[in-house]
């Protein structure tokens, strides 16, 4: 930002000391060994030392961190567990990290009224914990359920396996208390769903931090279903592991989760947590359905039906919570489970329309083979092992690279391009929950044009004129709100038709 | 401030693999170059963060710098230059190591080789403030000194007996006492007579058909502390077919000096234990402490840069086994008399996480006619005790005692069973700070709820064996 960029070390001093008297001398890090151990997230390929972290403990010390930075014109950036995977919490190099990670109280869990209210830096996980003595739990439930931050999964709008049926945090958030870019205290919505009005709730949640730090959450909770059967299936490729998929849902049955792994994901699994999946499988589904005992029942025979038309070789069906929890933990560890099957990968995430499953899958396995990518240099013999959430085409290709090669790395960043291009070229998105953060700003205009990216440029813009909350992140090219955006001469078309007004 | 790596694409960090590997190794930095932590270890971590939840010190305080990625991180900088600061040195001892984190981690990292390494970095490299040196200096002193220890047993014993220690608690004196010498007092389990304490024959013939001929380690804290798990081991053994060989003059495992970093002590007590066993002629060396089987089970890392030692430290460790383990591996033959008792069984870190041995102890205690088995919630989290650590950080290891207390009386069990002497002082200590509702639960090691079983003692006398029992 160019309010930051000559900032002297002085100015950064003096915020530290107020920021001291605000939080207590023990909530303010600036040694510079601590200060590296917060220099990046889940995605650890980009590493940015913050300048100062702070670790408040209320929403007034969050509000007072806030006004601070704006009167300093210093950029703030939010973060919960620090297990995003597209680099949305980076932190700035002249700026303040502000870790949630100790605003982690569960404020109440109000079964009757299936509502939890949470501060942000609380697991995801232990929402549910906290909610299972009386038979309720929270549905989204990304891979990292078990660390990941309420907050965090509010910032990226985050999915997770049964997404499918229930839907993405937005649909699971129905009030949020939050700092507005101006060190205002903010309330969006409340305990009732769907309040009047614009809906700006929905524009908060998958805003990526760039307008305003949650400091309190009221989420949904759901009645726990009465009935869960969970089986996997193993096929000999993922052709007809995808047929299968296709085949599930046409038939007018909605899994709570289908997943899929392929042969590659399969053996780092494996590896990781010998979770046992049938020997010599081309492909794994996970097929999970919940609801009234009855109506499981009966689609459950269905389900299996279609896996066997499809030529699935092998169906195993968990007998137990335990056997459920071993078929689970194979697809949950398989990010991380893949550092044993090769020194560095990248996690990528797209999303295609669940019945171009087959053609994208070919055209994937196409680059990895070495074939030219469209659009891209096409590099060879990248590996790329496959995971994902197939029930709603929302892909999570591992590409397999050795750093200490010279070259491979960006040959594995190409070919990971080269697939968000055919997530495009298929009618899908180069994110299905993830988020864009600072990994995928590059690719915006991929997706969207300039006109688009200008339009959500002035909603931030109004939000946050100064530009100082997360900067750098969604956008490609970070502006200030009062510079006339992009290559346009004139004035922008939205303004000039009164849709819009430029800040 | 900078971004770690130069820019390939304009203002965007390039992207260099995942925690990236170690650059170079810089020995101007704050490790020198005798067994640095190793850099591909380093490198496998992933920064997932799958480790914080199960990370006592990340459960406490929230913070990136006290959690295993987050250790490994500044690793990874002393491996890089950075230098020795009282922040960093700070941040590795305040590990209980406790290696959940080993246990969560779907990379495999080999946070516990990591550690190693690092403690014994930071013992050369940095100097600790004088108390802290003066603590560790009175510690190792004694605790890995079995006679010493000994020793020290009829001084508390007579504290404890003559009623000082209750007028000694009541007072509150014990409040304006330095918080380590407070936390001492506390952690010294109630002990019996000294006749209680007399020293097991050399040798425990088998009952019945000989199974097999294994080796006893009396271990320090375990012999002088409790002396009542040594002998139900023994005799547990024995009843199941085993001659039990005690060989007398046996010192401590080391264990303790190598969880501390203290290298060269460590070698020169696991010298003399390998030395001991090596002649005993023993099929398996049986130990009854999780956190000393942990360490002998790796015997032969810790002698890596001496070839023939290590080749024996091996052969020994192949031959090392907790109690437990060894019983599921021989299979029962002794009969088992009902218990009627609820147990909550308490994984010990270096039994569970360590060893890989969770499995064994339930089998043996649900094979118990009539005893109920219960979980206890946050199972894989430490209860502070970690060696010497509630000794050395009472800050952390309190409150991490009163989690795992709550957590065990919400379980509603009669017993507390463990394997491992200091959970079971640590545990012991968090429910004395809760008063009555801490004092109505009984303790137990493993393999004495096995022994009341096979020598068929009501249950109630073995309640009032207990160890806490007032």
């Amino acid at each position: 930002m160019a309010t930051t960029a000559q900032r002297r070390p002085r100015d950064l001093d003096r915020l530290a000391a107020r920021l001291r008297t605000v939080l207590g001398e023990g909530a303010v890090i600036t040694d510079r060994n601590r200060l590296r151990t917060y220099e990046c997230d889940g995605l650890a390929h980009y590493k940015v030392t913050p300048a100062i972290v702070v670790l408040p403990h209320t929403t007034a010390e969050v509000a007072a961190v806030v006004r601070a930075c704006v009167d300093e014109r210093v950029p703030y950036v939010a973060r919960g567990s620090g297990t995003g995977l597209s680099g949305g919490a980076l932190p700035s190099a002249e700026g303040v990290l502000v870790v949630t990670s100790q605003m982690r109280d569960i404020l109440e869990t109000d079964a009757p009224g299936e509502r939890a209210v949470v501060q942000p830096g609380v697991i995801n996980l232990h929402v549910s914990k906290a909610a299972a003595p009386e038979g309720y739990y929270y549905a989204p439930d990304p891979s990292s359920q078990q660390i990941c931050s309420i907050g965090g999964n509010l910032a990226e709008n985050s999915g997770g396996a049964h997404c499918l049926k229930y839907g993405f945090t937005t649909n699971h958030v129905t009030g949020v208390e939050l700092v507005a870019p101006d060190g205002e205290i903010v309330r969006l919505g409340g305990k009732a769903p769907d309040p009047p009005g614009y809906d700006l709730l929905g524009a908060f949640v998958g805003s990526e931090g760039t307008l305003g730090i949650a400091t309190e959450v009221t989420v949904r909770l759901l009645r726990a279903p009465e009935a869960v059967r969970t089986l996997l299936a193993a096929f000999p490729s993922t052709d007809e592991a995808g047929g299968a998929v296709s085949a599930i849902i046409a038939a007018g049955v909605l899994p709570a989760a289908v997943e899929m792994m392929d042969a590659l994901a399969i053996e780092a699994a494996e590896a990781a947590v010998h979770c046992d999946y049938p020997q010599g499988a081309g492909a794994v589904l996970i097929v999970e359905l919940d609801g009234p005992a009855p109506e499981v029942e009966a689609q459950f025979g269905e389900v299996q039906r279609h896996c066997r038309d499809n030529k699935a070789f092998e169906i195993r069906i968990a007998a137990d919570d335990i056997e459920r929890a071993l078929f689970w933990k194979g697809r949950k560890s398989a990010f991380a489970a893949v550092g044993r099957i090769s020194p560095d990968y990248i996690v990528q995430d797209g999303v295609i329309p669940r019945t171009a499953l087959p053609a994208v899958l070919r055209r994937i396995a196409a680059l990895s083979d070495g074939e030219q990518g469209q659009g891209t240099e096409g590099p060879s013999g990248v590996r790329v092992a496959n995971v994902f959430h197939a029930g709603d085409g929302n892909l999570h290709p591992l590409v397999l690279f050795d750093e200490s090669v010279p070259g491979e790395a960006e040959k594995a960043e190409a070919i990971s391009g080269a697939i968000l291009d055919l997530c495009i070229e298929y009618g899908g998105s180069i994110t299905g929950e993830h988020g864009v953060g600072a990994d995928k700003a590059k690719y915006m205009p991929r997706m969207f044009t300039d006109d688009d990216l200008d339009t959500m440029q002035m909603l931030r813009c109004a939000f946050d004129p100064l530009g100082l909350a997360n900067p750098g992140k969604i956008f490609p090219t970070p502006r200030l709100c009062g510079e006339v955006p992009g290559r346009h001469k004139g004035v922008h078309p939205l303004a000039a038709s009164g849709v819009a007004e430029v800040f | 401030m900078s971004t770690a790596h130069s820019s390939a694409h304009g203002d965007q960090p390039v992207m260099t693999g995942v925690v990236d590997g170690v650059a170079t190794f810089d020995p101007s930095g704050a490790f020198d170059e005798h067994r640095p932590p190793d850099a591909a270890l380093v490198g496998d971590c992933v920064h997932c963060g799958f480790c914080l939840p199960t990370c006592p010190t990340y459960v406490l305080w929230g913070e990136e710098m006290d959690s295993p990625r987050g250790r490994i991180y500044l690793m990874k900088g002393a491996l890089e230059g950075e230098p020795m600061t009282d922040s960093m040195a700070g941040h590795f001892d305040a590990c209980l190591g406790c290696m959940a984190c080993v246990t969560a981690c779907p990379s495999g990292v080999q946070y516990d080789k990591l550690i190693e390494a690092t403690r014994g970095q930071v013992e050369r490299n940095h100097r600790r403030p004088l108390r802290q040196r003066l603590l560790r200096e009175a510690i190792f002193a004694t605790f890995p000194h079995p006679r010493r220890l000994r020793l020290l047993r009829g001084p508390l014993r007579a504290y404890q007996a003559s009623g000082l220690q209750r007028v000694v608690r009541r007072s509150g004196v014990l409040r304006r006492l330095p918080t380590v010498i407070a936390t001492m007092e506390s952690l010294a389990p109630p002990l019996g007579p000294s006749s209680s304490a007399r020293p097991l024959p050399e040798r425990v013939s088998a009952r019945g058909t000989r199974r097999a001929t294994v080796g006893l380690l009396t271990g320090c804290v375990q012999g002088a502390f409790f002396p009542g798990v040594n002998a139900a081991t023994a005799r547990v053994l024995a009843m199941e077919g085993c001659d039990v060989v005690i060989p007398r003059d046996q010192g401590c495992c080391g264990a303790l000096s190598v969880h501390n970093g203290r290298e060269a002590e460590a070698k020169k007590f696991a010298r003399a234990v390998i030395e001991t066993f090596e002649s005993a002629g023993v099929e398996r060396v049986v130990v009854n402490a999780a956190g000393c089987g942990s360490s002998m089970k790796e015997y032969g890392e810790l002698f890596a840069d001496e070839p023939e030692m290590a080749q024996r430290a091996a052969a020994l460790a192949a031959l090392v086994r907790d109690v437990s383990e060894v019983l599921v591996e021989l299979g029962p033959v002794a009969q088992r008399h009902p218990l009627p008792v609820t147990v909550a069984y308490h994984d010990a870190c270096h039994l569970a996480h360590a060893q890989g041995v969770r499995a064994q102890p339930r089998e043996l205690l649900n094979a118990i006619p009539g005893l109920e088995l219960r979980e206890i919630a946050e199972s894989e989290i430490c209860c502070g005790s970690a060696g010497v650590y509630n000794l050395l950080a009472p800050h952390a290891a309190e409150p991490l005692g009163d989690r795992k207390a709550a957590n065990v009386l919400a379980t509603g069990a009669d017993v507390l069973v463990t394997a491992n002497p200091g959970c079971l002082m640590q545990v012991a200590t968090a429910f004395r700070r809760r008063g009555a509702a801490g004092s109505a639960i009984a303790m137990a090691h493993t393999v004495e709820v096995l022994d009341a079983s096979l020598r068929a003692v009501p249950a109630e006398t073995f309640q009032k064996r207990s160890l806490l029992q007032k």
